[in-house]
């Protein structure tokens, strides 16, 4: 009885947290996203002649973003029955925006105006020992940036 | 040392290849680090401790991938790629690998 009290005390929390949290993510990312405007990502590029391009670099930028608590169990109960898991699409979705916010940052610091051959890599990271539930995924965006 | 992840360098002629230049580091976190996480994994978010320990890994593949293409005679590497595994629970490695080649 005491340990089901304590985890619907932690789905409530983490519904809560984790709901105001996601919500206040997707607030800032669009401000960066707004900010960076003037810097320009595309994926092709990797075998283009650049001309009038004098400087490039490799930039990176990444992000750990981890499910709550609520979430993860709600995408449990999803798996039973099957379907769209969209508990994790809003994840990965602030995932990868994320990191690319990041990388643009990087990117724009510099001084680049356009980063181009962009790439995207994904990791599951610290796997609980034996369970299931995912623990958090690693997003990781790479990409050449020129001036 | 310039580093592209597209084949060539803008601006730039390759005057020389010198084949692949690689780097690779394993890192695990730390208890503390670890105990931190699963706390904020209950609210969800982003796991800092994480997102620093991966940067430091892959800031240490970069480095000893740039170092061997410095003993190459190399000053510059293209296509540059990462892959990242789960090696055992708690541990993870990065590995970069790139095209070592001699610019003008």
């Amino acid at each position: 009885m005491i340990q089901l009290g304590f985890v619907l005390i932690l789905l409530i929390a983490g519904y809560i947290f984790g709901t105001a949290r996601e919500k206040s993510h997707f607030i800032s990312l669009r401000d960066r996203e707004q900010k960076l405007n003037m810097i320009s990502w595309r994926s092709t590029g990797k075998k283009e002649v650049f001309e009038g391009v004098s400087e490039s670099t490799l930039v990176m930028g990444h992000v750990v973003i981890g499910q709550d608590y609520f979430k993860s169990f709600l995408a449990g109960l999803i798996n039973l029955v099957g379907g769209r898991v969209s508990v994790y699409e809003t994840l990965l979705d602030r995932g990868r925006r994320e990191a690319l916010c990041r990388l643009r940052q990087v990117a724009k610091d510099w001084g680049g105006t356009e980063v181009v051959n962009v790439r995207f890599e994904t990791a599951l990271i610290g796997q609980n020992q034996g369970k299931q539930r995912a623990g958090a995924v690693e997003i990781f965006a790479y990409g050449t940036v020129v001036k | 040392m310039i580093i592209t992840n597209i084949e060539s360098i803008p601006g730039r002629e390759v005057i020389e290849h010198y084949g692949i230049a690689q780097g690779s580091s394993v890192r695990a976190k730390h208890v503390g680090r670890d105990f931190m996480a699963g706390l904020k994994n209950l609210f969800g978010g982003e796991l800092r401790g994480y997102t620093e320990l991966l940067s430091e890994s892959r800031d240490e593949a970069m480095e000893r991938m740039i170092k061997q293409a410095q003993s190459m005679g190399a000053n510059a590497i293209v296509n540059v790629r990462f892959s990242t595994s789960a090696i055992t629970v708690g541990a993870s490695e990065i590995f970069a690998y790139g095209t070592a080649v001699k610019v003008q």
